[in-house]
């Protein structure tokens, strides 16, 4: 099975982001690293592709900067990287980033194309079924458990109460939600291999992709401050107020 | 319970300006090492430790091995940890490359194992042990003994021991009495008890390969007639493969104070086969390699303990909120608090500084096998001989006193279990005690290390402290503080130096080797924070980081380094009054 998975690399989650004030667009430094969330996509990707004597790219659309999200992909086992860096893609809205992937991954020969649910840095949550659309691919999304049929995949899609059993032939796109697998850790020798695994780069002219964005972020405002919250004294009736409360926000 | 967080930045500060990692690389010997890759394989190990290691610390403790029906079990977790770490592995990094190790240098190696004690000390001194067989096979065994056992201890599939302990011989190692009878085909039978043994059985790897001192016949009373050999768990097959079970038997393991998860064997030999390593009757000159490159290994489980019981306290301290400071209208964390400053400016001045100590004594091992040049690899065998006691000592003592610290800082709550200060203190009491009590380390020093080349190793040591307060003078007037203080402690270095050496009663200097030891082991905890500043001044004046490096070398020297003075006052005070007292009134 010939695997490609969609990795981001964001600004490390353990740094305060900052937001540019004129684009409203995260400020972006060269050493990103990997969203965390997407090392249960290779993870799912490596354990089918090593039972399938497959293979696995990691697709990624973002600044190279020191590529140390990239390599952190390699390093966990992925064999090759394909790499969209183009100036012109900043402020790429979700349809865009899905015409950009698709366009990448149509250039190879895939069986299978895992993402995330959601990066942890836009958090669109819609960029893997677009590109079901555009790939014309059948979407299996929100995956906590896989597992492979005669003609394809079969997964437990986690619902608001339980899970529903979808099943579809390959070719497909694959979403999988943290925890679905336990991601390893890239090793030593790992780390050492990744640097002389191949990383493609591309631009946005080299896959002939129409990147005029759709949406775009007008304005940002700060949060609101919290306001105080409100001291019941309870003389015995305290109870009444904490279910008229309830009430009002509607929980009972 | 606080977490563990590698203090990856501090590591790769002090690789680069105390190690000085990228002059080291740049030798013929580490010629296929790429240095680029040390900061992101330092970045990665770290999360790994954080995150596999770090959390079976307490897990261990609570559980700690079991000994059962002649076998050792260690707690459900560490199996899991152990395939894990190695199938990473990152205790292979600076492993031979011609049996599967990554070829770095050692002291980027260090760097891994400071992650592994600081995360687990106790599931770290299987790898410290380890390490040390390693570093003893690679330079004295034969190349069949290495290509049996070499590869297996490297890649984690085995572990070693160190076997030197016996009820009567435990400082006075040549009191042993294990005999290695030679059979006649080269292999020995060999009989006897031995106690302490650490990790000397368990069940997480496939073998354990005991490195044992015992006699041979003909050999002289003392430690000139003591042999060492190779003694497997299993003995392995034609295939290369663990068999028949050697005659070693786990007699019992110990209950102790702290390191529960570390077993503590005693192991009889009976008629166990061995195999020499070198010569008859030369074992402990062979056993001073594996010895030394424990003993750093010693001071890195300091500096380990140390910086996590300074980050369990840090947090603590910024939870915790009680009283006012004086300015203040209302109660605030403590940290606020002057005292709870002090201590913790102390814990991680300590640590920044046995960092330094550390990181530069086994630099010093890498430039003794790889400088190409003959004198420079004397020089540096001869620093890396004078900073092994140095190192093991103080980064030790300095450890205790940095996690009494930490159980300080948490006030009632650090003498209670749940914050997890006590297991850092009851953990780190064994490391001024195992691998040559910190007395004999002060012995080395004063007996053996001081006189080593005249005094000319000793003095040239001071020189460069001298030369770093020199070159800090006048930068700024942060700088000038430092340099003052610095000089004034070298000072008295030299002459309680020149006392101790001039001195012709041996009893002058063993009864001054302690306070000797322990002030020249904090000038030179300042000589490296004190380099540190400077390469902090001269990198980048808007970095928040680096001006914390400045400022926490100004903090020790002007409340640590002045302890110095009074440590060597005390080296030279002689030891008529130790004799003064009879016996009878001691007790």
């Amino acid at each position: 099975m010939n695997i490609a998975v969609c990795v981001k690399q964001i600004p490390d989650p353990a740094t305060p982001y900052k937001l540019d004030p004129e684009t409203h667009l995260v400020v972006r430094p060269d050493d990103q690293v990997l969203d965390d969330t997407d090392r249960y996509g290779i993870e799912i990707g490596l354990q089918l592709a090593e039972a399938t004597d497959g293979s696995v790219t990691v697709v990624s659309m973002s600044p190279s900067g020191t590529l140390q999200g990239i390599r952190q992909a390699l390093a966990m086992g992925a064999d090759a990287a394909v790499l969209i860096d183009d100036p012109t893609l900043k402020g790429s809205d979700a349809l865009v980033t899905a015409r950009v992937l698709s366009a990448a991954i149509s250039r190879g020969d895939y069986d299978l194309v895992v993402a995330g649910t959601e990066s942890t840095d836009g958090y669109s949550g819609v960029m893997p079924q677009m590109m079901s659309e555009l790939l014309a691919l059948p979407c299996l999304s929100f995956a906590t458990h896989v597992e492979t049929t005669d003609a394809g995949l079969r997964i437990k899609r986690q619902t608001p109460s339980g899970y529903d059993e979808v099943e579809a032939a390959l070719p497909a796109l694959l979403t999988v939600t943290a925890g679905v697998v336990e991601p390893r850790y890239p090793t030593f020798k790992g780390i050492m291999q990744a640097k002389s695994k191949p990383i493609e780069t591309l631009t946005a002219a080299d896959l002939g992709v129409d990147t005029a964005v759709t949406q775009c972020v007008q304005s940002v405002e700060p949060i609101a401050a919290r306001a105080a919250g409100e001291i019941v004294e309870d003389d015995g009736e305290g109870y009444r107020r904490i279910i008229e409360l309830l009430e009002t926000v509607k929980v009972i | 319970m606080a977490d563990y967080h590698a203090p990856v930045r501090d590591i790769l500060f002090t690789l680069d300006t105390i190690s000085d990692v990228s002059s080291i690389t740049e030798l013929p010997a580490f010629a296929d090492v790429d240095a680029e890759m040390i900061e992101p394989l330092v970045t990665e190990a770290a999360r790994f430790y954080e995150e596999v290691i770090a959390p079976t610390n307490v897990i261990g403790d609570l559980e700690g091995a079991k000994f059962e029906d002649g076998t050792v079990t260690m707690p459900k977790a560490f199996e899991g940890a152990w395939a894990k770490l190695r199938d990473a592995g990152w205790s292979s990094v600076a492993g031979s490359a011609a049996f599967g190790g990554g070829g770095f240098p050692k002291v980027v190696g260090q760097a891994m194992s400071e992650m592994m004690a600081s995360s687990n000390m106790a599931f770290s001194l299987c790898n410290m042990l380890t390490d040390s067989a390693i570093a003893l096979l690679e330079r004295h065994g034969t190349d069949e003994l290495r290509d049996i056992y070499l590869e297996n201890l490297i890649t984690g599939e085995w572990t070693g021991t160190m076997v030197l302990t016996e009820p009567e011989a435990g400082s006075d190692v040549g009191a042993l009495k294990t005999k290695a009878e030679p059979v006649g085909d080269g292999t020995y039978l060999l009989s006897g008890s031995k106690i302490f043994i650490t990790w000397g059985d368990h069940d997480l790897a496939d073998n354990v390969i005991h490195l044992v001192l015992a006699r041979a016949p003909g050999g002289p009373p003392g430690t000139r007639g003591i042999s060492l050999f190779l003694v497997p768990k299993f003995l392995v097959d034609d295939d290369g493969k663990p068999a028949e079970r050697n005659g070693v038997e786990t007699v019992s393991i110990e209950h102790k104070l702290g390191i529960h998860a570390s077993p503590t064997c005693v192991l009889s030999f009976n008629e166990a086969t061995g195999y020499l390593i070198g010569e008859e009757h030369r074992g402990m000159n062979y056993m001073f390699t594996m010895m030394n490159h424990s003993r750093l290994g010693v001071g890195l489980e300091g500096l380990g303990i140390a910086e996590r019981a300074y980050q369990g306290a840090a947090a603590y301290a910024k939870e915790r909120i009680q009283g006012r400071t004086p300015d203040a209208a209302e109660s605030d964390t403590i940290i606020g608090h002057a005292d709870v400053r002090r201590m913790l400016l102390t814990m991680k001045a300590y640590t920044e500084a046995m960092r330094g100590l550390l990181y530069d004594a086994t630099a010093a091992e890498d430039r003794m096998h790889a400088e190409t040049d003959e004198a420079k690899r004397a020089a540096a065998e001869a620093r890396l001989a004078l900073l092994t006691p140095i190192a093991k000592a103080w980064a030790t003592d300095r450890g205790v006193d940095v996690a009494s610290l930490g159980v300080q800082v948490h006030g009632g709550m650090g003498f209670i279990e749940e914050t997890g200060a006590a297991q850092h203190y009851r953990d780190i009491r064994i490391t001024p005690i195992y691998e040559g009590t910190n007395g004999i380390q002060a012995i080395d020093l004063v007996m053996r290390k001081l006189p080593l080349d005249n005094g000319a190793v000793i003095e040239g040591y001071l020189d460069e402290i001298d030369a770093t307060a020199k070159e800090l003078s006048g930068k700024s007037t942060e700088l000038d503080d430092i340099s003052v203080a610095l000089s004034r402690a070298t000072a008295s270095a030299r002459q309680a130096t020149a006392i101790l050496l001039m001195a012709e009663d041996p009893q002058l200097r063993l009864a001054g080797a302690t306070s000797y030891l322990d002030g020249l082991g904090t000038v030179a905890g300042g000589y490296y924070l004190a380099r540190q500043a400077a390469a902090a001044h001269d990198a980048s004046p808007a970095d928040e980081w680096l001006q914390a490096k400045i400022t926490t070398a100004r903090f020790y020297a002007a409340n640590l380094l002045p302890d110095a003075r009074g440590k060597f006052e005390a080296a030279v005070a002689g030891p008529d009054l130790l004799y003064a007292v009879a016996d009878e009134y001691i007790g």
